[in-house]
This record gives C-alpha cells, structure tokens and sequence, in this order.
C-alpha cells in the first residue's frame, strides 16, 4: 500500500461493467459502467431517489445485478464462488447509513468480530488491534460500551472502526453525513481523509452532501432517475464549471444558488 | 530470506548483546503473521543464551502493511519494556512509529464503563428495579383505565378497525392451537382420574373429574398460557418495534396517548376474545375425557354427558368466566407493558417478549391462587 507505489498495471480496485438492476419490474440503473482506482476518494451523488444506495448494495453483494460484473482487483465479484466471494468480501469494509452497529454486543465485541472471523490472532492481540481501531475514529477507552449508549456521531464512528476493523483495501460509506451536526460531519471528513492518507485505502462515499463533495471527492458520478444511469463524471470543481447538463448544474450548485462551501 | 517473498517474516539476528529484527514481506491482518514469542525463540537458539540488551526494528523489506504490523511492533516494544532491554525504532517509517504510539496510549486510557456490579449493588438495584416495576404496573393500569373511561364516554373515537384485527390475530387465529393443547389436558385427566376411579368401580366419576377440572382450572389456565405465549408476546414485540422505530414518539408528539392508540384495542379484542376461546377449550377437554372414557372405560358418551351436566352448574360456568376475562387482561396489559418499556434497541425488543411471557403466567397464577382462595370464602 504506502510502502510501495503499486504498477501501473495493476487493476483499478473496482470495475463496474454495464451494471444493470431492477426491483420487479422497474429498472433502477442500466448500463453502468465506471472504474475506481486504488487509493481513490470517488463519490457516488445524485438526487434522493436516483439509484446511489442501490449501487452500493450492488457493488458490496447484497443485491445481485440483473446485467453486468462488478470486480475487485481484477477479480470477479458478481459471478464469484464461495471461496473467492468470501476471500473478496474480506478486501472492503461497509459503514452503514446507521451504523448498524450490534446492538447486543459492546464495542469491542462489535469490532472484533470481523477479526474473529477471518484471522488467527489471539484473544489478546484482537483487543491490541481492537484499541488501535478505536483510537483511531477518535473512541479510545470505549471498548466496554454498548451503542445505545453512545451519541449519533460516536455511533457512527464505531462503525468505522468496525468497518476498518479488517485493515480493508477498500471502504463503502452510506450517506456518511446522514443524522450528523455540520460539525461532526466535517469531523468524519477529516477522519476519512486521514485514514486515506495513512494506510492509502480506496474510499466509495454514496453521498448528497455537497460540503463533503466539494471537501472530499477525487472525482465524483452523478447517477440521475430518468437517465437510470451516469450523467456526470469528473472532480466536482470542474463539473460545477464546465458541465453544461442543467441537472448536473442544479445539483452541484444547489439548485443554482450559490455553494457557501469551504 | 528470499523463501516466499509475499509471507510476512520477522528475521532475528543476534549483533553482539543487541538484537536485530529485519521485518519484510506483505503484512496482512488476515494472513498467517510471525510470531514474536517464535521469533525470540530462533535468535537464541543460534545465538548467545543471554538476553539482548536492545532491539533494532527494521522494515525496510516490508512491501505491504496494515494494523497487524503495528500491533507486532508494539508486542516488541511490550516485551522490551518488561525484559528491560531497549527498543531502537529510529528505523521504522513515521507513520508506523505514530501509529504504534496511538495504540500505546490507547492501551492506556480506558473509560471504565458500569457493567460488572459487586452483589450488594444487584442486590439493592434489584429492589428498587422491583419497587418501579410494580409502581410502573399500578400506572399502567391506572391509565388503561382512564383511558377505558374515555371509550365508554366517546366510543366513536375508538379505533374498532384495530380492535377487530385483533380480534382476530388473538381469537380465531388461535383457535387450532387451544383446541390441540385443552383436547390433550381433558384426555390426559381423564387417564389420570380413572386409575384410581376404576379400583372403586366408580368409572362414571371420571365425568365429574374431568368436567369440574375443566370449567373450574384447566380451561381458563390453558387458554391464558397459549394466549401468553402467542398473543402476549406479540404485543410486546410489536410495541417495542415501534418504539425502536420512534413511532411511539411520533404518537406522543400529535397529541394521541400511545395508551388509547394501542393498548385499548388490544386490551378489549383478548378481553372480549379469551372468555370465547376458554368455553371453547373447555368443550373440547370434555371431550377429551369423553372419548378416553368410550374407548378405555367402555362408559357410553351419553351417560358422560349426562354425569357431566348433573356435575357443572352455573357457577361453575362463571368461575371459568370471570378467570378468563381477568386472564386476557392481564395478558395484554403485560404484553402492551412491556412493549412499551422495551428499549429502542433489537436485543431490548427481545427482552421485552420474554419478559411479557414471563409476566403474564407469574400474574395469570397469582390471580389464580386468589380465585381460589376468595371462591372457597364465598362457597362458589
């Protein structure tokens, strides 16, 4: 990762191929086609309603596409079999939109879960990475806590950490942002960017929030309803200057009054 | 060292008293990792028994790392710092080295969180966990009965549509299931009495036994246990899913109390249906009795039948009647109870389920033990 620059040659870390999906009989997306490099901050946005979430559950295997591959590193995901499904499953991490941290379950137990699964490390080394984890989203010390005792924001947190839990090459963000002050949400920002940069992990952030856009994303699609499909790929700065789609236009600029974005 | 260049590998070798530590390879969490007990293992093995008086990390060789890397790192530190030998990390990358740092301090700092109790303190906290419990219990009932009031005085605000899907989720719907378990206790009391009947030769009283059992006990009780477990404990999970879900709130904030939007509905529809469905049962336990009593004692059915209504008066009728009425509501105040104290939470909606069973049966006999008691006062 940060070690060694990887090849040139090397796969994007995600390769979407003329992704199709629908729910019974209404088409949601059709023909997507994008690529994610390793290392990439890439936002999915888009209007509510427009198709984001559905990709996402389409990228990390909870919907399975009716057309279309998604692959990781080179390797297939959608038509994969167990065993590579599973040694896949492992390259990315997923904060949920509430976390969806285990309710039953403490902090530590909801991080070291992941590593009990697919690691040997023992009990004592799991809580050493465990803590690491923790103070890492900024919860050092809160191992022994249940998430209804914690704050929306630190929620959120925790499930990074569980979400990272894995040291992932990848890591899928459900509305980030979502239930968060503009203060934590900024914090977030600054949490993501910070782990981008120490262990070079590729970040997918389904996301509306145009601070967030504008602070965050190497590049950004913009999925549209009527369209079922990409109407915009760029940086966001360029898109809002020179796209001349009005949807991309209204979105970027919020409906053509000016952004007061940092 | 250039064995398998992807596997991680920590490589000790002894400089005089000091230890060099040659990390390479890829470093992942989820792949097999050197240990360092190992590690310390194979540099004395070829080396000086003595222990090192200092250890030099390098990574220049490491071509992918992650946590794990960090964490064998701060093993070593850990280990240095007890065997008294300096640790020389001047080699390891700025990043490793703050990393390994932030999970040093986090070691340290840990926000005690009140889990474990000493057993005064369970002790104490579940008394007065009982002393609210029944306090909440006598509320509860309280506003079911306010709220009773007020459906008396303006029943076209009640929302009869709820109460008869009620109806019939906790009536007709449990109708296979009462019929099962009060057709077996019938059969089962009639084996039961007639192996001390038959010695008599008193077969016929059999009739007698199964029939006041039924009306007076085992009817109305069979019919609260199954209530309790189907209909009791779906209340529970229902309510507290909406609670989960702030729908609750959503409730309270328009102004509409959770109690008459609810409870009420639930409370009349098990009210209204457990009577029905305890005559119901006890029909079917005498016939329980009846058929064992044909096929084993070789008495007629209509002589059962006459023994049985000879026995059963009216009393005994209204004995199982008011039981069952008194049964049903105690089952959907617990139920309705503990959905609505149930924490917001998957594991708490679970709790609440439980506990609603477990309640309703714990009052269904305490409330039977009185009947019992007052019945006996009274000569019914």
């Amino acid at each position: 990762m940060n070690a060694t620059p990887e090849p040139k040659t090397a796969p994007p870390a995600i390769e979407v191929q003329g992704l199709a999906c629908r729910y019974a009989d209404t088409m949601v997306l059709n023909g997507v086609t994008f690529t994610v490099r390793e290392g990439e901050l890439f936002f999915v946005i888009g209007g509510s309603g427009c198709g984001k979430t559905t990709l996402l559950r389409h990228l990390i295997g909870l919907l399975k596409p009716a057309q279309g591959t998604v692959r990781y590193f080179g390797e297939d995901f959608t038509g994969a079999g167990l065993a590579t499904r599973r040694n896949l499953l492992k390259t990315f991490g997923v904060l949920y939109q509430n976390a969806a941290l285990w309710s039953s379950m403490t902090l530590r137990e909801n991080v070291a879960l992941p590593l009990e699964q697919y690691t040997t490390l023992s009990r004592r080394e799991r809580d050493e990475i465990v803590a690491l984890k923790l103070a890492q989203v900024g919860l050092a010390g809160f191992e022994d806590y249940f998430p209804a005792e914690l704050s929306g924001g630190m929620r959120k947190r925790a499930g990074l950490a569980r979400a990272l839990a894995l040291d992932p090459r990848i890591v899928f963000f459900d509305e980030p942002s979502a239930g968060l002050d503009p203060v934590l949400s900024r914090r977030l920002d600054e949490l993501i960017r910070q782990i981008r940069g120490t262990f070079g992990t590729t970040m997918v952030i389904v996301s509306h929030e145009l601070a967030s856009i504008y602070a965050l994303a190497d590049r950004v699609i913009m999925l549209d309803r009527d369209a079922q499909g990409i109407i915009a790929e760029g940086r966001p700065r360029d898109l809002a200057a020179t796209s001349d789609d009005p949807r991309v236009q209204e979105f970027l600029t919020r409906g053509g009054e000016e952004t007061k974005t940092a | 060292m250039s064995a398998v260049p992807t596997q991680a590998r920590a490589d000790a070798t002894r400089a005089g008293d000091s230890l060099v530590v040659r990390l390479g390879g890829v470093w992942r969490i989820t792949r097999p990792l050197p240990a360092w007990a190992k590690v310390l293992a194979q540099a004395a093995h070829g080396g000086p028994a003595d222990r090192p008086c200092a250890v030099r990390l390098l990574m220049d060789e490491v071509e992918q790392w992650d946590s794990s890397l960090v964490r064998f790192i701060y093993e070593v530190q850990d280990w240095c710092r007890t065997a008294g030998a300096a640790c020389d990390t001047t080699a390891l990358t700025e990043t490793v080295r703050h990393l390994v740092e932030q999970l040093a301090l986090a070691q340290e700092q840990h926000v005690p969180s009140d889990h474990s109790k000493d057993f005064l303190t369970n002790v104490g906290l579940a008394a007065t966990d009982l002393w609210r419990q029944t306090r909440d219990f006598a509320d509860f009932v309280g506003e079911c009965t306010l709220s009773g009031i007020g459906l008396v005085k303006r029943p076209g605000r009640f929302r009869w549509r709820d109460c008869f899907s009620e109806m019939q989720q906790c009536g007709a719907m449990a109708v296979p299931i009462v019929s099962l378990s009060s057709f077996l206790v019938g059969l089962t009391l009639a084996y039961t009495g007639a192996i001390i009947l038959r010695q008599f030769g008193g077969d016929i009283w059999v009739a007698d036994i199964v029939g006041l059992s039924t009306f007076r006990e085992m009817g109305a009780v069979m019919t609260g246990v199954v209530i309790a477990g189907r209909t009791g404990a779906a209340f529970a999970a229902q309510i507290g899913n909406m609670k989960t879900g702030e729908e609750i709130d959503a409730l309270e904030t328009l102004g509409i109390p959770p109690v008459d939007f609810l409870v009420m509905p639930r409370l009349l529809a098990l009210t209204l249906m457990t009577p029905l469905l305890t005559m119901y049962a006890n029909g079917l336990g005498i016939l329980g009795g009846m058929i064992v009593s044909a096929s084993v004692l070789e008495i007629p059915p209509s002589a059962y039948w006459i023994e049985t209504q000879s026995t059963i008066d009216l009393s005994d009728v209204s004995v199982s009647l008011i039981k069952s009425v008194v049964f049903g509501m105690l089952v959907a105040v617990a139920g309705c109870l503990r959905g609505l104290q149930a924490e917001r939470s998957a594991a708490g909606v679970g709790r609440a389920a439980t506990s609603a069973v477990v309640t309703s049966i714990l009052l269904m006999i305490v409330a039977d033990a009185i009947f019992a008691v007052l019945f006996n006062v009274l000569g019914i």
